[in-house]
């Protein structure tokens, strides 16, 4: 079992910042042009400075580590890690800037659930186009068809157009294809997090049984601590692009945890992955979220979360809301803090707006928000404006004298303390 | 790292070789390009009440309209080489816009092969050089439909006599033609799907182009209709000897040069494999300038 699988070494991406791509044949022309005669870019943007144009952003930095045969590896971090771009470099998407990537073996990626899915074909057609994307002939997809419908729960639909399913229908055939491919090493990224509970154990349970039999080597990234320590026997943390740990998964996912920085006051949301594809996204942008706290995102117990949001619009809007959804560090949802109709914007308004989120009846331990703008017509159909998911991580601390000195353990306790039971008459003693 | 380097089965490094291409891989995916040609043919038919008839009636329509506004408003001539011949004209405009109606569509449709699959591109891997080749596959079906066609008209005449249509060796020229279109068709478009992740232009530029493009083939008019002092740099068009060659093949008299001919065979294959490079080098990293 000691097989070599993965090798990844030295490996570097750079990005352009700015605009990447998108450009014209026109400007291209005319930045050459430039150039030649030493004259200034003249399709540089007014105001952008001359270090920022051109400037690049190291997603992964000299990244080096090895995966053998059978081991399934838990890749976690912040937004913008690295995790997906290595994922992304694993499954020859996109090439490396500089270093090298060996792989002894077929690969199977899902960074998606469904890819490559037609609305207008059937399951089972869906099931040979799928199979054949991820790499497997049509004679291995005949032979593992049944395993795939009974895995799938579909058997019902599977001649149906997959444009008819359900979304998490959808999901648990895309998902049913991918876990019985014959393929040596498996990419997931948090394809997991969607579909419902049951089936994702299910999932799970699949995963570490085919990677025990048949030796397959996981590759899984996921915010999810949870589905990290039911699948993974190992976790390599990555902090802006490098590895910062590698080894034990309970060591890694407290040495993640520990990573976050509650400290800092302010939080700059512009570079955050958006984590929904909505039509109306990007009418208003997060830019910023800052703590009024000089101890940043990190509150005694009992007191109250205040902050300031600061957006900007891209269109005239009316009855923006916010909502901020709570879960813990594990991706677990608590709770939600709703802001409808919150305010109205003209477009290229900057907008700062004061919050107060009344976080007193929150446990200690850490928090993850979600950050969301929407809105509501007068249909009662709701769009976003963004949604950035982890957008702040922040820390009730715990304080003397909280809970009677007890300790809280959320395992068993939960994460939210409510009032203390009120008598409501006299006690009656016989 | 202290073991000895280890062979990997899959390789993946910063550097690029120029003749890289990926054929014995993407020879491995067959069974994928055949699904892609089923798909494009089931999802573009489905829901439609007429089916594959569709693949009849465009060209059959167009035809129509051309006989009656070049053939009979405008009278221009469906003769490629002077003489006394009778070819109908309804089965010359047939016979052309067939050919270009392939080799346009094909072009059209493999020049998105990146910004279009970018979906799925950018999800999993795949020899990318799989969707442009079932393009052109799926483009064949519709083709045939129409080839099939052009073969009634032309038993109809055969039968009917009183053309000058005789069956000739030079059908045996018709699946040359037909892989010379694919490789042009495709080269070309696998160059321009290269260069649009980088520069959108392009998509504006190659339906207009391909428009003005066919007057500047033998589609509408006879090769009788250009002057003397402009042939040859007419027939330096790659398209004109594969529609003369065509319509020579099918009516058994035309116009037919060699010379020109393997100039346009020597066009087809050195854009073809300009494209397989072009394509190998951006397919690595498309992915980000997208």
């Amino acid at each position: 079992m000691d097989e070599l699988m993965v090798r990844i070494e030295n490996v570097t991406k750079e990005y352009k910042l700015g605009q990447i791509g998108g450009t014209t044949l026109q400007e291209s022309i005319q930045r050459f042009n430039a150039k030649l005669l030493h004259k200034e870019d003249p399709t540089k943007k007014i105001g952008a400075s001359e270090e920022q144009y051109g400037e690049k952003f190291l997603a992964l930095s000299d990244v080096s580590f090895d995966v053998k045969k059978g081991e399934r590896v838990g890749i976690i971090g912040h937004n913008g890690a690295g995790k997906s771009t290595l994922l992304k470099l694993v499954s020859r998407i996109t090439a490396p800037t500089s270093g090298f990537i060996g792989l002894n073996g077929r690969i199977t990626s899902m960074l998606e659930v469904g890819t490559g899915f037609h609305a207008e074909l059937t399951g089972r057609e869906n099931i040979y186009m799928n199979g054949a994307i991820l790499g497997m002939t049509k004679k291995e997809i005949d032979a593992k068809m049944e395993d795939i419908i009974e895995f799938s729960e579909c058997r019902k639909f599977i001649d149906t157009p997959v444009k008819r399913y359900s979304s998490g229908m959808y999901v648990k055939l895309a998902f049913s294809v991918a876990a019985h491919l014959d393929s040596e090493i498996m990419i997931m990224d948090e394809v997991l997090a969607v579909g419902d509970m049951a089936f994702q154990k299910k999932c799970l349970d699949k995963m570490t049984q085919v990677s025990k039999d048949e030796g397959r080597t996981i590759l899984y990234v996921s915010h999810n601590m949870n589905t990290i320590r039911q699948l993974c026997d190992r976790v390599i943390v990555l902090n802006h692009g490098r590895v910062t740990f590698d080894g034990d998964v309970e060591e890694g996912i407290s040495i993640y945890m520990d990573e976050e920085e509650c400290s800092q006051k302010e939080i700059d949301l512009t570079a955050c992955k958006r984590t929904h594809d909505h039509a109306s996204m990007g009418e208003v942008v997060l830019e910023r979220i800052v703590s009024d706290r000089d101890s940043g995102w990190r509150i005694p117990v009992t007191e109250k979360l205040e902050f300031s949001i600061h957006l900007k619009a891209n269109k005239d809007l009316e009855n923006v809301g916010f909502r901020m959804g709570l879960s813990t560090a594990d991706g677990f949802a608590i709770t939600v803090f709703l802001a409808p109709n919150l305010f109205s914007c003209k477009k290229g308004e900057k907008i700062t707006i004061p919050l107060q989120a009344d976080t007193s009846l929150l446990a200690p331990g850490k928090y993850v928000m979600t950050a969301v703008l929407y809105g509501v017509n007068e249909y009662g159909a709701w769009s976003f404006y963004d949604h950035v998911g982890n957008a702040v991580i922040f820390e009730v601390e715990n304080q003397l004298g909280f809970n009677e000195n007890m300790d809280w353990d959320p395992r068993h306790w939960g994460h939210v303390k409510l009032p203390e039971l009120a008598v409501t008459g006299s006690i009656i003693k016989k | 790292m202290l073991e000895q380097k280890e062979n990997f089965r899959t390789e993946i490094t910063s550097e690029h070789k120029l003749m890289d291409l990926h054929l014995k891989e993407t020879l491995g995916y067959k069974d994928l390009i055949l699904l892609f040609v089923k798909r494009d043919f089931v999802a573009s038919y489905k829901q439609t009440l007429l089916g594959p008839l569709w693949a009849v009636i465009q060209p059959l329509l167009t035809t129509i309209v051309f006989t009656f506004v070049f053939g009979n408003l405008a009278g221009l001539t469906t003769a490629d080489i002077p003489g006394e011949f009778v070819i109908p004209g309804f089965l010359f405009y047939m016979v052309g816009n067939v050919c270009w109606g392939y080799f346009s569509n094909t072009i059209s449709a493999t020049s998105g092969t990146f910004i279009n699959n970018r979906g799925t591109m950018g999800k999993v891997y795949y020899p990318r050089l799989v969707s442009p080749i079932s393009t052109a596959i799926s483009k064949l079906i519709p083709f045939a439909i129409q080839f099939a066609m052009i073969a009634v008209f032309w038993l109809f005449f055969v039968i009917r006599g009183g053309t000058s249509i005789v069956i000739s060796p030079m059908l045996l020229f018709i699946p040359l033609l037909i892989l010379q279109m694919i490789f042009l068709s495709v080269g070309l478009g696998i160059i321009i799907s290269s260069l649009t992740t980088k520069y959108r232009d392009l998509t504006m530029l190659v339906s207009f182009v391909l428009q003005l493009w066919q007057y500047a083939c033998p589609v509408a008019y006879g090769l009788e209709l250009i002057p003397k002092q402009y042939m040859a740099l007419y027939m330096l068009n790659p398209v004109v000897p594969i529609i003369t060659t065509f319509r020579y093949a099918i009516f058994g008299v035309g116009y037919f040069s060699l010379f020109y001919y393997l100039i346009s065979w020597a066009f087809s294959l050195i854009v073809f494999f300009i494209g397989l490079i072009l394509f190998s080098r951006i397919e690595r990293t498309f992915m980000d300038t997208v």
